[in-house]
């Protein structure tokens, strides 16, 4: 029987990692992953996970043997963040053009410079295009989830792509949280073995990674974009099953007090849990507004997102990122979404919480009631920054 | 991939753009990238098979009557082989068509 576990985030994502029977690691550490991949080597040195453990001289090299290893036919899990991910970068393309089901946790961490090590979403916004399915969550429970679920997933016949999993560096990654850990029956149960089609074999030798001159380029890419919009079904297959097993079922927008709210707030990640703080204390205040979560943020859900905001006519939106020169990117992503629509709510769009600091639930209210003014002002600034010292 | 890529839809692509044949780039008309092409004076032909060494493509092959001659079908009109020749056999022409 799973057992509830007072349990440091990242730790238990290892021991999800372990649940899943890995094969492969390759990972090299950085802040605030470390503690993910150190604790998989510990796993791997004391014989409790029977996994192969490469450790690397750079992330480059991280993502390149994962390439390798899944390609053979093994189940393959990474972890890295900012400066990290952005040194594999090259490499997270090829990951998913190949379609290997490699699936990586990514404690998301601010970009340099000025040098950060602590919490943002620029390191996901860097790696938007690269062709993986992304996962969004918001506690250690989720985290433990959509790992095992990930892998499911990636390496269903239909999907065979890459997963990411997002987590808040330090303000989700380092917490000690209470988690339901799956014993390792259910697990096996719910995750079947990896079975690549066509893995590297000397007795049936492939090409792999091979060049495609402009004759085919372009039939590739759209094979692919077929690919990972289609994976979607499987996607919620999988949640539905996770679900029906083990109680805890996932969306690909998640919403919180949405219902008959002419103002929403949307957040991804670990913050979302500070916003529901301030959505309660405003609805006891008679308020109605309320909080949606894009938790699948690719492949997009357009559809899910139309449903949630068709009867707004305000949505605040807190961006951990800046898109500099541009603005919010995920205000702007919303923003395109429910463009086709014919009613389209005013979208107003917030960064904050850079580089570590904190959105508290008050920050939550002076955010929404300064969105409420400028929705009310009928102004079309693209964003404003929050919380900047002026 | 299929033989025929410029009839290849996207649905024909493999898995990851695999190649499962094995020997994909002897069907590759590598050929039709060539702007010049190179032309013979085998009067001057010593036979010393320099150019067939130099020749990246590796798609020259003496013929019956012993001559050293590139197969158009691979060559992509590098000249190289005219460049290297100490007899000056070899002369790179424009293609026309």
């Amino acid at each position: 029987m799973a057992k509830r576990t007072g349990i440091e985030v990242s730790i238990a994502v290892s021991e999800a990692v372990k649940l899943a029977n890995t094969d492969v690691i390759a990972a090299y550490p950085i802040t605030p992953q470390t503690h993910i991949v150190e604790h998989l080597a510990e796993l791997v040195a004391q014989g409790e996970l029977n996994a192969e453990y490469i450790p690397v001289e750079s992330e480059h090299s991280a993502m390149s043997a994962c390439l390798g290893s899944s390609a053979a036919g093994a189940r393959t899990f990474t972890a890295t963040a900012g400066q990290g991910l952005e040194l594999m970068h090259e490499v997270v393309y090829v990951a998913s053009s190949m379609r290997l089901p490699i699936v990586m946790a990514v404690a998301n961490r601010a970009l340099s410079g000025p040098l950060s090590v602590w919490g943002d979403h620029s390191d996901v916004m860097s790696v938007r295009d690269t062709g993986w399915i992304q996962i969004f969550v918001e506690n250690g429970q989720e985290a433990v989830d959509n790992t095992i679920c990930a892998f499911r997933m990636a390496e269903d016949s239909r999907v065979l792509l890459p997963v990411m999993v997002h987590l808040d560096g330090f303000h989700l990654s380092h917490m000690v949280e209470p988690i339901m850990m799956p014993d390792q029956k259910e697990v096996d149960e719910f995750l079947p073995p990896f079975n690549y089609p066509l893995p590297l074999d000397p007795s049936k030798p492939v090409t792999m990674g091979a060049f495609a001159p402009p004759i085919v380029f372009t039939e590739a890419k759209w094979a692919q974009e077929m690919n990972l919009e289609q994976s979607k079904d499987v996607i919620l297959e999988v949640w539905k099953k996770f679900g029906d097993k083990f109680g805890r079922y996932y969306n690909p927008v998640e919403c919180y007090r949405c219902d008959d709210c002419e103002t929403l707030i949307m957040t991804m990640g670990s913050f979302s849990e500070t916003a529901m703080m301030a959505i309660d204390k405003l609805r006891e205040e008679g308020k109605k507004i309320g909080l949606f979560r894009i938790r699948l943020w690719r492949p997009f859900p357009f559809e899910e997102v139309r449903e949630t905001v068709k009867n707004a006519k305000a949505i605040i939106v807190l961006d951990r990122a800046i898109s500099l020169g541009m603005g919010g990117p995920v205000a702007s992503e919303l923003r395109n979404a429910l463009y086709p629509l014919e009613k389209r709510p005013k979208i107003m769009g917030f960064v904050g919480g850079l580089g570590g600091r904190d959105i508290t639930p008050t920050d939550f209210e002076k955010i929404i009631k300064r969105g409420l003014e400028i929705a009310a002002a009928g102004s079309n600034r693209e964003f404003e920054i929050y919380g900047v010292r002026e | 991939m299929t033989n025929s890529e410029d009839k290849m839809t996207w649905k024909d692509v493999e898995i990851g753009c695999i190649v499962t044949k094995p020997g994909s780039a002897t069907i590759t008309q590598t050929g039709d990238w060539r702007s010049r092409r190179p032309t013979y004076d085998f009067s001057k032909c010593i036979k010393c098979a320099i150019c067939q060494t130099y020749c990246p493509e590796g798609c020259i092959h003496q013929n019956e009557k012993g001559n050293y001659v590139a197969d158009l079908f691979y060559c992509k009109g590098c000249g190289i082989c005219a460049k290297e020749c100490p007899k000056k056999v070899i002369t790179m022409i424009e293609e026309k068509e």
